[in-house]
């Protein structure tokens, strides 16, 4: 269970996120709408703890994921990162192989030999629907691979080192809609094995992949219910201008 | 006058100027070579001075030149890459980063004249290396590591950030990150600093003139606390100061021209490098 406790976050002046609660089940999908700069993003990449790399920001509250505060001294942020992996908005990998692209992460983490991260690396993209595809060129550029591709192979990449959550910052904005229904489907049967927290600009995607949503606005939580529900019947007047394509 | 018109002119004139660079650059290649051919010969690069310089060769001097070259090269290039990493990859954009940047920026400018005044108090006198390779090799590799510096900046600057958020997403520790993605990714570039630091290197006459360069010593160096002749301190001692300058000339046209050759045999070598490497990064 992931698990955010009166989370505030600042960068530098700027009131990032303010006093967000927020309980995420395991196997199960959650998606993060809401307008351009509302904070989705930004709430994302603390469970990973992405935002340490940017300077000048603050946090306070608990993160709490498998029962640790993750913004504990004691927490090793590498250790924690292989963990919660991410997929980012542009695809990006490494100008190396498609193999060693997604052999990166274990050789990093030490996880193996030669034969296991052979393994390890036809089982990540096999998960990741793309073994068929790149299976005869794993020793070709990742960048001859077409967008969505790439993307595919991020998320190989990810799931390469075994994390148990999964974060995806807008993963299939980049792409055509036909790359997009593939990650999407992806992402549907990624569920079984891991968490998902996806932040989408789409919310039709949300509508279609999550099991539960939250919209943010201006820092704030607005609302977090099961998607069904948000979609069809939103407690609050905001989330139903928003999802109704009113503002935003 | 109409816009076609003016818009002619100037392109002719942007076109003549680009072509009058490369124009000077054939003609002082075309001069060295026409008046140094004559002089080329294995005996020439292979062999000695001899009666007073004004003839045999200048094979001392073209070795001489190779030990500072890689002397300079194996002290400054360790140093310039890691100052780098830190000053790009480790140090954020507080004042410290700027205050070395601005002084980075100041030492490119002290003439190399000065770094050879240091060079012989700090590495001859001092610290007792007399004149000697060593000594040369370290004022020259001072010499030339702003270069090394602001080029492997530029080079890890150009690292797309994408690949670095990726690399630590994964559970990479920041140093891992620089070797195995940072570093790879900009290393065609680094060794564009190496190109301009050897060029620079095999070129400079001030900072050896008091550290290591000898006016005439037929014989090859045995250990970096020898004394070596040079080929650009050679080419300064003939057109000077030599026996008989006026029978020398050829030789000082040999000698500028062997000067060169290297030079360009390196920069070639280097844009393979670079090349094969770029090919190869993307797939390994």
């Amino acid at each position: 269970m992931i698990e955010a406790k009166n989370i505030n976050f600042y960068y530098g002046d700027f009131h990032a996120l303010k006093d967000i609660n927020i309980k995420m089940d395991v196997n199960s999908v959650t998606a993060f709408i809401g307008p351009s700069g509302c904070g989705k993003s930004t709430f994302l990449r603390l469970f990973n703890r992405m935002n340490d790399l940017i300077d000048k920001t603050r946090i306070t509250g608990e993160c709490i994921v498998q029962g640790e505060n993750i913004y504990d001294k004691s927490i090793q942020v590498d250790q924690l990162r292989k963990k919660v992996g991410m997929v980012f908005q542009k695809p990006n990998p490494f100008p190396k192989s498609i193999f060693e692209n997604v052999a990166y992460g274990l050789r990093v983490n030490d996880m193996g030999d030669k034969k296991i991260i052979a393994e390890r690396v036809e089982e990540s993209l096999i998960a990741a629907a793309l073994w068929d595809e790149v299976k005869d060129k794993l020793k070709k550029s990742a960048f001859e691979l077409s967008g969505g591709q790439q993307q595919r192979l991020c998320i190989a990449r990810a799931l390469a080192v075994s994390p148990s959550i999964l974060l995806m910052d807008e993963p299939a904005s980049s792409l055509d809609p036909i790359s997009t229904s593939k990650i999407e489907e992806l992402i549907h049967n990624l569920k079984k094995d891991y968490t998902i927290v996806i932040v989408t600009h789409n919310m039709q995607q949300a509508a279609r992949i999550s099991d539960m949503t939250g919209f943010f606005m201006m820092g704030e939580l607005v609302e977090f219910s099961e998607t069904k529900k948000m979609f069809l019947n939103p407690e609050k007047k905001e989330t139903q201008n928003y999802i109704t394509g009113r503002f935003g | 006058m109409n816009k076609k018109l003016s818009q002619r002119i100037a392109f002719m004139v942007f076109r003549i100027l680009g072509i009058m660079v490369v124009g000077i650059l054939f003609w002082i290649l075309g001069f060295i070579v026409y008046n140094g051919i004559g002089v080329i010969s294995w005996e020439f690069i292979f062999s000695a001075p001899a009666n007073g310089m004004t003839s045999g060769g200048i094979f001392p001097a073209i070795v001489g030149t190779l030990c500072l070259v890689v002397g300079s090269m194996i002290f400054a290039f360790p140093l310039g890459i890691m100052s780098a990493i830190y000053t790009n990859e480790y140090a954020g954009n507080g004042w410290v980063v700027r205050f070395i940047r601005i002084m980075t920026n100041n030492l490119a400018s002290i003439p190399s004249i000065v770094f050879g005044l240091f060079g012989m108090a700090l590495f001859v006198n001092t610290l007792g290396f007399g004149d000697s390779i060593l000594a040369g090799s370290l004022t020259l590799g001072l010499l030339v590591l702003p270069i090394v510096i602001r080029t492997t900046e530029e080079a890890l600057k150009s690292v797309p950030n994408s690949y670095r958020t990726g690399s630590l997403a994964l559970g990479a520790t920041k140093l891992q990150t620089i070797r195995k993605v940072v570093l790879p990714s900009a290393f065609p570039n680094i060794t564009t600093g190496l190109i301009l630091s050897i060029g620079r290197v095999s070129g400079e006459t001030a900072p050896i003139l008091f550290t290591v360069a000898a006016y005439f010593l037929p014989k090859l160096p045995s250990g970096i606390f020898d004394q070596v002749m040079a080929l650009p301190y050679h080419l300064y001692v003939i057109v000077t100061s030599g026996t008989d300058v006026e029978a020398s000339r050829p030789m000082a046209y040999g000698t500028a021209l062997v000067l060169i050759f290297i030079v360009l045999l390196m920069n070639i070598l280097a844009m393979f490098i670079r090349r094969f490497f770029n090919k190869k990064l993307k797939t390994n």
